[in-house]
């Protein structure tokens, strides 16, 4: 059994992805994911890894993107209002079917916001974010463990499926201490023949591009990509299911706000409601069936977040509006309490 | 006895530049180079946005298509992940000086060890000729239409003198390629800043004055000519920077 360490949430997911194989960082400084910068810039030239402060996000996304095309592991990270600078070079990834891993430690907006924990891009991590037909594979952790077993997760998903993968977290989660495991990981390469590491003149060339002139060349590779979402939707949900078995009523929340949350179901049992809490791990894909599945159990759901409402749309759509759906927010860098989720659990048991 | 091929670095896809459009001319150059230096099987381009979009199809090195401008940037990443491979970005004035300016400075700046080729023309050709960061005081464009007006739309940005300032950049030399002289000096110099790159002296850029006869709205003989008496009176030819050379002297 591996040594518990004490560790940031953003040191973690920099570790972690260093034990994942990744030895490619670029960056550029934002609160609150800077950690992740700070450690990479003392650990990768001690192990003949690259890390790089580029002179902007944009530049830092595609020179993840060269990285990429070589069919190396890399990331970048960032927070809220540079995560959308990097939205360009995303869709250009996504475009050309490669894997990468984009860690967002979220903060309030929209525009400059604020620098407090958020969850308000969630719309633009799960509906495509960039311009065009695409999805990143978005993790969505809870703890400091599971910023590094994501961050983990993450380039093993986005290697087998030749697609980007986001680590949607949060200033709380980036910024808090935890005991953490560092996860052992089995770094043998994945086959990238694909990759444009020079034709040693063997080969003909490798070609990585976006671009399709011929307009039923486009169509074709935009349908085959989403054959490939389909087979990540079959395959690669991850929810945690709390007190579910009996549950009458279902609460939504993922990261920091289902922490929370499990604290408010906890005392809505106490005072003998029957209450239980879906926490998506994977946001796309969304746990769609769970969801779904819960609808003929239980007389409603309540999502909570730190935004004005994003993941309630897909509790809504999963659940087919069978049920109502409330909302208990709280936002620009605000925290939901455990009290303000139980009052709106009282809300939805008195409906 | 074989007297003219094509280079290996070329592939058979013609080319689908206009008439007269000196981007012919440009692309053989550089195969030549990677010819000449035995590093096609172990070279990377990186394509623009702009005419030279699908120049990932006339090279035969692997290659990778970049978004608008970041080029530089998709090179640094090619490079730092695989520094034993040779890797260039083939750009054009609106690609490179507009925006894509951030990632050119700063790749200069870190002396990133790769090779640019900036062709400059003046002009956006491949939305049909607007005005770029290049465009003469005074010239004509879709989007000048009056003639450039330097009193909203400031003065033409000289790249070669502008990079020359910087510490970091290895090799900095501005050529053009209409007559046989210049194509000449133009081949020196690419092939200069692809072997500065095999023996690890850092960035080069070779700014290549070129011609857009269709947007200029000229016979491609015409073009060549305002070249020659507009762009280069502009744009001087000549080293504007060689770190090796001038710390030979110093």
């Amino acid at each position: 059994m591996a040594e518990k360490v004490l560790m940031k949430g953003n040191e973690a997911i920099a570790e972690a992805a260093i034990k994942a194989g990744c030895r490619h960082y670029f960056g550029y400084p934002i609160t609150p994911q800077t950690e992740i910068a700070a450690y990479m810039a003392k650990r990768m030239p001690k192990i003949g890894g690259t890390f790089l402060q580029a002179e902007s996000e944009i530049a830092a996304i595609n020179m993840v993107y060269g990285v990429a095309s070589a069919g190396f592991r890399v990331m970048t990270s960032s927070s809220s209002p540079g995560v959308s600078l990097k939205q360009e070079g995303i869709s250009y990834i996504a475009g050309s079917d490669l894997p990468a891993l984009i860690v967002n430690v979220q903060r309030g907006g929209p525009g400059l916001g604020g620098i407090q924990p958020s969850q308000s891009d969630y719309f633009q991590a799960t509906k495509g974010g960039g311009h065009g037909d695409y999805h990143l594979i978005v993790l969505a952790p809870a703890s400091v463990q599971e910023m590094a077993d994501l961050t983990v997760k993450a380039f093993d998903l986005a290697d087998k499926y030749r697609c980007p993968a986001m680590l949607l977290a949060d200033g709380t989660m980036g910024q808090m201490m935890e005991p953490v495991v560092l996860p052992e990981v089995d770094t043998a390469p994945v086959e990238k023949p694909w990759a444009v590491t020079g034709t040693k003149n063997a080969r003909p060339h490798n070609i990585i591009n976006s671009l399709y002139l011929k307009p039923d060349q486009l169509e074709k590779t935009n349908f085959e990509r989403y054959e490939k979402y389909r087979q990540i939707e079959e395959n690669e949900v991850m929810y945690e299911s709390f007190m579910m078995e009996d549950a009458e009523y279902c609460v939504v929340a993922f990261g920091i706000t289902a922490r929370i949350s499990k604290n408010a179901v906890i005392a809505a049992r106490k005072k003998g409601i029957k209450v239980g809490m879906i926490r998506p791990i994977t946001l796309w894909p969304f746990p769609t069936d769970a969801i779904a599945k819960a609808a003929e159990q239980v007389k409603g759901f309540l999502s909570v977040e730190l935004s004005m409402g994003q993941m309630i749309e897909d509790v809504r759509l999963a659940s087919g509006c069978r049920r109502p759906v409330l909302l208990c927010n709280r936002t620009g860098g605000m925290i939901v309490s455990p009290e303000e989720v139980l009052a709106k659990i009282d809300e939805l048991v008195a409906l | 006895m074989i007297v003219f091929e094509k280079p290996k670095a070329l592939t058979d896809v013609p080319l689908h530049y206009c008439p007269g459009c000196t981007h012919g001319i440009i692309h053989r150059l550089v195969a030549e180079a990677i010819d000449e230096l035995d590093i096609l099987g172990r070279t990377v381009g990186v394509a623009p946005v702009g005419c030279s979009v699908m120049s990932y199809d006339y090279f035969a090195c692997d290659m990778v298509e970049a978004a608008h401008g970041r080029a530089p940037a998709v090179a640094t990443g090619l490079k730092r992940a695989m520094p034993d491979n040779i890797i260039f970005t083939y750009q054009g004035d609106g690609d490179l000086a507009s925006i894509g300016m951030a990632e050119t400075v700063h790749s200069a700046t870190r002396n990133e060890n790769i090779t640019v080729i900036f062709v400059n023309n003046a002009i956006y050709g491949m939305t049909g000729g607007q005005m770029a960061p290049t465009s003469l005081p005074g010239q004509v464009t879709q989007t000048s239409p009056y003639g450039r007006d330097i009193a909203t739309a400031g003065y033409p940005i000289r790249v070669s003198e502008m990079l020359s300032t910087l510490d970091g950049p290895a090799y900095i030399e501005r050529v053009a390629v209409n007559n046989v002289k210049n194509v000449k000096n133009a081949k020196k110099a690419i092939l200069k800043a692809f072997r500065n790159q095999v023996e690890g002296k850092g960035f080069s850029l070779i700014e290549v004055v070129s011609t857009c006869p269709t947007n200029w709205g000229m016979t491609p003989a015409k073009a060549l000519e305002w070249v020659e008496n507009n762009m280069i009176p502009y744009y001087p030819l000549g080293v504007y920077r060689d770190k090796y050379a001038d710390a030979k002297e110093g």
